[in-house]
Parts: structure tokens; C-alpha cells; sequence
């Protein structure tokens, strides 16, 4: 057999599986989205824009996504920074390495599960009943957008402190001590040198965590309880309640090219910082 | 600094270490702690439904963790020194693959297939003998297994990959050179090197498929894995059966994790030496 038959043979199950389960089924999501809804469900053949001209109906969920899942991206990284910045620059390297992993080992597990632990907390028997103890009455928590964003910043942590810890370790120690020799204040010398030089790491988390929430549909559908729901619960009502084909289709299409397009403005601006991605892995 | 270090690890730990906590709790009720009892435990594992899903979510995510590693490896093998549009269609599907969310490739896969069938199935009964019953197409454990394939033979092709261009390509030239055939330098040469990255690829495709709700919910059919069983219990309430499930499913997992882990590191070692 030939060099380039054996290629093509090798390759030609990945190749048909992923055409057959990813490029045919976003295809057939992309003309369903001109189609119309059938009388009992499901789809009807048809070209117009009337999907897309209704998606102002579904306006809520897009809201909410757009504003929870930058809202969630930017908690997340002010939680990592310092806890990202302690494992690589303050933490004797003795512990760094047993550290990292304790801080990756939750994102390994199952994320239904972990989320449903701030039903606990956050439900009424949980921190609500404990700050009436100390006097703070009727605090609601759970199903409301701080118990989603809590949710997200707890599932997505891990995801955000791996990539700045990654580039502040490759952070050449001697700069720091260089700008503290030079009579730089601690302040000055993180604003000056450490900041800069971990751009790369912060654009990469924030970036993984920012696509993850975009199709968020499980932390808001167990701690928001049908109250605050993001495109990802919206898609599916529409497609498991309402079997609304067409118009699910145009939402979902809408969703992905959002953000495929905020993601490009996004690294546009993160190139001219002069920063560049940094390609990590979990494993 | 370390304060606030202690408190981000409180903060990540706690809630998985409640549900462990409670899993343990001998009262019926979910959020009051009454006493230490296993009763739980065997209540889940005598439960036939959660056996059933269990089932389920293991044999799933086995053939796909088989299927995925096996055709990712030959794809990622292939891949090697190909350019061209061949090339770039096989980095575009990846990619794709990766960025878009989870939920649009499941209604994706739902709709399509639905369709499909919808269309095949007419197809069987007019090809059928008379009287016969034709099979008929429809979304379950097949299907299933299909979408999970799609994705993590992705993740499969992209950690191969990353092995095979960390590796020496001088050695399989050598064995070119010494006359082994390309099947004997793929056995004696590349297997070896890259066994690792397959084995960690095999675990993290299942891992994946039975952590996995959210394209299972949508391409499952009437089936019922161990994650939609846990999602659909959780709708109706939180009991103490559920922490106990989902210990057992988080240790496991780790379990897992811990041995892709220590392969991905020996394969690392074993290639810097």
C-alpha cells in the first residue's frame, strides 16, 4: 500500500466522524435557523429571517449572559491573581507543586455535583440561618444572581489561576529584586514589572473561563433557580419544552457567533497590550 | 498572603467536603446533621435505578474512551507531516470542536440526527422484506456514544499530537533505515514512545463521557446516565442518597485523574531521559 493510501485510512474515521457529528449537525443548526416551526413542533423547510427578527423575545437570557458571564469571568480573576501570585513568587517551592494540584484536582470533578454543594450553603438552613443568628434577617441567597455568580467563580477557578501562575513562574525573579534594588516601593515594582508580564496568563484564563460561561446552562439552572437564566437554559426550554426548532436554532446561532465575535475583539485588544496567548494545558 | 491563600482552598474544599459530610448523615433530612451512618451508601448502590444509570454512564463512557483514543491515535499519527487543506480542515473541525459550547453542540447533534432518522427510517421500512420488522433509528446509547466520541477524539488527536512532535523523528528513520516495515516501526517504535499520551487520552475521554451531562441529555434518548439521573433527582430535592452518589462518583473520578496524571508524568520523564 502506499504512503498516502495508508494516510487516508488512518485518517478517514476521524475525518467522517467529525464531519458526520460536528460539521453536518451545526450545518443543519445554521439552515434550520431560516426555517420555520412546524404546527406541533419541530421544523418546516422555509427561507426567512423571521427567527432571527424574534430573538428581542429571548433578549433576558442575553442579558443576563452578557452581563454574568464578564460579571463572573472578572470575580474569577480577582480571586486567582493573588492566589495564583502566592504559589508562584511567595510559596516555598517545597509546597507549589502539592498546592497547584489541590487547586486543580476540583475542576476534575463532576461539575453537577460541586455546584449543587452551594444549594447547602446558600439554601435557607444554610449561611442565611447563620447570619440570623448574628442578627441579619431575611437574607436571600440561593436562586438569585450572586448565587449563580458564586456558583461560577467556585466551578471556574481553577481554570483561571493555572494560566497566571504559569506565566508569573516563568517571571524571571531577579526583575523583582532588580526594580526593589532600584528603589521601587513592593506596589510599584507589582504595578511595573509583575502586572506587565503576566498579561499573557490573565488573557489566556480569562478567555477560557469567559467561553465556558457563554454556554453556561448548569450553574444557573441548579443556583438560579429558573429565576436567572443565561442563553444556555433559554436553548433548552426551547428545544426540550416548546420544541421550538427554528427559533432555538437561531439563538444558538446567535450565541456562537457573539462569541466567536466578542472572543476576536477581545484578543485584538489583548495583542495590542502587547501580551501574547499562552497555550496551557490541565493535564 | 497565606490567610488568603488558606481561604481560597477553604473556599474551593468546603462544599465537596460537605457533601461528603453529609453523605455520612444518619437523619433523613438534608441539611441537619444527626449522627454518623453508612445507610446511605447501601440505599444508592441497592438502588436499581442508579444502578441502571451507573451502568449506563460506564459502558458509555468505555467504548467511547476505546473509540476515541484508537481513532484519534490514527488520525494523530497520520496528521504528522500533512499540509494543505486537509490539514486545515482537520485544525478547523478540532478547534471547532473545542470553542463551541457543549449545549449547542448537543441540540446540534439532536436536531440533526432526529432529522436524519426521520428521513432514513421510511427508507428501511419501503427496503424491508414484507412483513418483516425493519430496525428503526433512534437517539440512545449509539448516539450517545457517537456525540462523546466526537469530542474527546479531539482532545485524544490534540495530546497525541503534542507527544509525536516532542518525539525524536531521527528513531523512525533509523527503523526505516534498519528495514522494519511501517507497521513494525509504528509497534516497536512510536507505540512505545507514545503510549502514554494514549493512555491518558483513553482516561480522559472517559472521565469526560461520565462526568459529562449536558450533551448526554440532549442526544440520550431514553437512557439514563448517572449525571441525568443525578440532575433530574436534584430538581426534586436534595437527599442524603444523592451526596452519597456523588462522593463516590468524585472519588472515583480522582481515582482516574490521579492515574492519567502519573502516566502523562512517566511518558514526560521517560522522554526527557
Amino acid at each position: 500500500m502506499t504512503k498516502r493510501g495508508r494516510k487516508a485510512l488512518l485518517l478517514a474515521p476521524a475525518g467522517i466522524w467529525l464531519l458526520v457529528m460536528l460539521a453536518l449537525p451545526l450545518l443543519v443548526v445554521f439552515v434550520f435557523s431560516f426555517g420555520e416551526r412546524g404546527a406541533a413542533g419541530g421544523y418546516v423547510p422555509a427561507f426567512t429571517l423571521e427567527q432571527y427578527a424574534n430573538l428581542p423575545a429571548r433578549w433576558t437570557a442575553f442579558k443576563n449572559t452578557l452581563i454574568l458571564a464578564p460579571l463572573g469571568t472578572i470575580a474569577a480573576l480577582v480571586i486567582a491573581y493573588p492566589l495564583a501570585y502566592f504559589l508562584a513568587v511567595r510559596c516555598s517551592p517545597k509546597w507549589k507543586t502539592s498546592l497547584l494540584i489541590l487547586v486543580i484536582v476540583p475542576f476534575w470533578t463532576s461539575i453537577l455535583i460541586r455546584s449543587y454543594a452551594w444549594i447547602f450553603i446558600l439554601g435557607g438552613r444554610g449561611l442565611p440561618a447563620l447570619l440570623e443568628s448574628i442578627g441579619i434577617d431575611d437574607v436571600r441567597l440561593i436562586n438569585t444572581p450572586f448565587a449563580v455568580l458564586v456558583g461560577i467563580v467556585y466551578g471556574y477557578l481553577p481554570l483561571m489561576v493555572f494560566p497566571i501562575f504559569v506565566s508569573l513562574d516563568k517571571l524571571d525573579k531577579r526583575l523583582l529584586e532588580a526594580s526593589a534594588d532600584l528603589g521601587s516601593t513592593p506596589w510599584r515594582t507589582f504595578r511595573q514589572v509583575t502586572l506587565p508580564l503576566s498579561v499573557p496568563g490573565i488573557a489566556t484564563g480569562c478567555m477560557l473561563v469567559f467561553i465556558l460561561l457563554m454556554g453556561e446552562f448548569l450553574i444557573p439552572a441548579i443556583l438560579g433557580g429558573g429565576k436567572v437564566f443565561f442563553v444556555g437554559n433559554a436553548l433548552v426550554d426551547l428545544f426540550l419544552q416548546s420544541r421550538n426548532w427554528a427559533y432555538g436554532s437561531a439563538v444558538a446561532m446567535t450565541l456562537v457567533v457573539v462569541m466567536l465575535v466578542t472572543v476576536s475583539i477581545y484578543m485584538k485588544f489583548i495583542s495590542r497590550l502587547g501580551g501574547q496567548r499562552e497555550d496551557v494545558s490541565l493535564m | 498572603m497565606r490567610f488568603y491563600a488558606t481561604c481560597v482552598y477553604l473556599f474551593l474544599y468546603i462544599p465537596i467536603g460537605i457533601i461528603a459530610l453529609f453523605s455520612f448523615n444518619a437523619g433523613r433530612h438534608a441539611s441537619q446533621f444527626m449522627g454518623f451512618s453508612t445507610q446511605w451508601y447501601g440505599k444508592a448502590l441497592n438502588n436499581p435505578f442508579v444502578m441502571d444509570a451507573l451502568e449506563t454512564s460506564l459502558l458509555a463512557a468505555f467504548i467511547t474512551a476505546c473509540l476515541a483514543s484508537t481513532l484519534g491515535t490514527m488520525a494523530a499519527i497520520a496528521l504528522q507531516g500533512v499540509k494543505g487543506w486537509l490539514r486545515t480542515l482537520f485544525d478547523a473541525m478540532i478547534y471547532i470542536a473545542i470553542m463551541i459550547p457543549g449545549i449547542v453542540i448537543g441540540i446540534a447533534t439532536l436536531i440533526a440526527l432526529v432529522t436524519v432518522f426521520g428521513w432514513l427510517n421510511p427508507l428501511l421500512v419501503s427496503l424491508w422484506p414484507d412483513g418483516a420488522n425493519p430496525p428503526q433509528l433512534s437517539m440512545g446509547m449509539p448516539t450517545l456514544v457517537a456525540a462523546h466520541t466526537m469530542f474527546t477524539m479531539a482532545l485524544v488527536i490534540i495530546i497525541v499530537r503534542a507527544r509525536l512532535s516532542g518525539m525524536d523523528r531521527a528513531l523512525m528513520e533509523a527503523s526505516a533505515d534498519l528495514f522494519a516495515t511501517p507497521w513494525g516501526t509504528f509497534r516497536q517504535v512510536t507505540l512505545p514512545l507514545i503510549a502514554p499520551a494514549i493512555l491518558a487520552g483513553f482516561l480522559l475521554s472517559f472521565t469526560f463521557s461520565f462526568d459529562d451531562f449536558i450533551i448526554a441529555f440532549f442526544v440520550a434518548g431514553s437512557e439514563t446516565t448517572l449525571p441525568i439521573y443525578i440532575f433530574s433527582s436534584i430538581r426534586r430535592g436534595v437527599t442524603p442518597e444523592i451526596n452519597a452518589i456523588g462522593t463516590m462518583v468524585m472519588g472515583a473520578s480522582l481515582l482516574l485523574l490521579v492515574a492519567a496524571q502519573l502516566l502523562l508524568r512517566r511518558g514526560a520523564s521517560k522522554s526527557n531521559s
